[in-house]
């Protein structure tokens, strides 16, 4: 089957606004976690995230597109013309049927969507954007990024939490084999606002550290839920044919790819994911001996780390494989968080490095191979990416170097 | 607020807030008699646009004013001839 390769990166990540920045400062172990600068979180149980700095949307922008963008959506579309620039392309030249977009989506532009519930509320539906019919829309980081670049082709946004991260990059390769030229594919998301911090907190499994280095250590005995932050990767994805023939420099294969659902609370039967492993390592044709390194989802919940920890030991041996976790530097970006897994695992394969999983201390109970505190040099050729979505979504990915 | 006039100037502030400008698109041109498309407004824009005259003009544009105003002369004409009917009901 054709193979398809990732030609393009774009980064916005609360440790680096761009590839360079964001590698660098991962390698370095650099954390982007910090007390919410975006409201004042005092009043609320959980008060550390992951903010991007530094993002002036007005300097990427143009001023059309400001007044109808939630920031998941500036963040994307700023992250969308940077993997279009490293992929060396221009849509211009390009047909327009020929591109589409497939991106998740976890909540939706909260923050725009909270500001016209406030002028709703306070002023009257006279006061309500008319753009709140779509800024606030899961598909809106796909719909604005087709317009932008006039792609026609192929677009839709998937919704499944942090696993939705992979599941679109999946739903990416599969109209890149049924004929799309290329897809721009990831996502970015973003609701540090109150409305959606309430929804954070309604979902349950933040931790309530306000430690920045103490808050979010999945595999470590101190795990007591996570941080969540904002950003995500978007990127550029042909056929190797098509990146081939025009001269693209490839970052690597989307490999393999399974998704599988968790059995309902009480039935008795295992979780899934283990299941979801096998099967993406099954998809790209490749034994578990193979596998180089393990991007791990790496919950921070004691029980849904036991479980992926299992997961991990069972396909691969007690210890056998090493395992990292650089969102410890990002935090839990939703459905964001894969495709920037997935952009590291490219630079890792590129570079020939593992990047590291910071303040963490790995429980033995769980017999990881975690590599902590400093980047481990390592010939990469392949590399899993294990994504779990809120209510039982899991999703694997596998990908790998071209020979 | 009561004003009685609506000008292109005003015209011009209200789109930049509400939909921001077209870079390729000079709005200080002679833009009054230009399909609004050209001008890079799509209907969100002007439907964006027609509440914001409608909530700083205290008026109520009906439903094809902008729909059938497809250039800011003629959205003009309609915001002020609706401005004149509001100022001699009162």
């Amino acid at each position: 089957m054709t193979a398809v390769v990732v030609t393009g990166l774009g980064v916005t990540a609360p440790n680096g606004l761009g590839v360079q920045d964001y590698w660098e400062a991962t390698l370095a172990g650099k954390s982007g976690i910090g007390r919410i600068t975006r409201f004042d979180p005092a009043q609320y149980p959980a008060r550390l995230a992951g903010e991007i700095p530094g993002f002036v949307a007005e300097e990427h922008l143009p001023s059309r597109l400001l007044p109808q963008t939630d920031r998941m959506t500036r963040l994307a579309l700023v992250a969308a013309d940077w993997a279009l620039e490293d992929a060396g392309i221009r849509p211009r030249d390009l047909p327009e049927f020929g591109m589409g977009v497939v991106t998740a989506s976890s909540s939706g532009g909260f923050e725009f969507g909270q500001g016209e519930l406030q002028a709703l509320w306070s002023r009257g539906s006279q006061y309500v954007s008319a753009y709140q019919s779509f800024a606030w829309f899961y598909a809106v980081n796909s719909g604005q990024i087709s317009i932008r670049h006039g792609m026609k082709g192929p677009s839709s946004v998937v919704v499944s939490d942090q696993a939705g991260g992979l599941d679109a990059v999946a739903q990416a390769r599969r109209q890149i084999r049924k004929g799309t030229g290329l897809v721009v594919s990831g996502a970015v998301d973003a609701s540090i606002c109150p409305w959606g911090w309430v929804a954070q907190l309604a979902a349950q499994g933040l931790t309530t550290s306000d430690e920045p280095s103490r808050a979010y250590l999945p595999f470590d005995e101190a795990a007591d839920g996570y941080v969540p932050g904002e950003g995500g990767a978007l990127l550029v994805m042909e056929s190797e044919e098509t990146a081939r023939s025009r001269g693209a420099r490839i970052y690597g294969e989307v490999a393999g790819y399974a998704a599988t659902f968790d059995p309902k609370p009480g039935s008795g039967r295992p979780p899934a994911l283990r299941r979801a492993i096998e099967l993406a390592l099954d998809d790209a044709g490749v034994a578990a001996d193979a596998v180089d390194v393990v991007f791990a989802d790496a919950a921070a919940d004691p029980e849904l780390d036991r479980i992926e920890a299992a997961a991990l030991t069972a396909v691969f041996g007690p210890a056998a494989v090493p395992v990292t976790a650089p969102k410890t530097m990002t935090g839990r970006l939703y459905s964001g968080a894969a495709p920037l897994d997935l952009a590291a695992a490219f630079l890792a394969i590129r570079d020939g490095v593992i990047p590291p999983t910071v303040h963490v201390s790995p429980s033995p109970e769980h017999n990881l191979d975690l590599v902590t505190d400093r980047p481990r040099e390592a010939r990469i050729r392949t590399a899993l990416v294990v994504a779990r979505g809120h209510g039982g979504f899991n999703s694997a990915a596998v990908v790998r170097a071209l020979s | 607020m009561d004003k009685h006039e609506f000008t292109l100037d005003d015209l011009k502030r209200i789109l930049i807030e509400g939909a921001g400008a077209e870079e390729s698109v000079d709005l200080d041109g002679d833009i009054l008699d230009e399909d609004f498309e050209h001008l890079g407004y799509e209907s969100l824009a002007l439907l964006e646009t027609g509440g914001r005259i409608e909530r700083e003009y205290g008026i109520v544009l009906d439903d094809d004013v902008l729909t059938e105003s497809n250039t800011p002369r003629a959205l003009i004409d309609a915001v002020n001839s609706q401005l004149g009917e509001t100022a001699s009901a009162a």
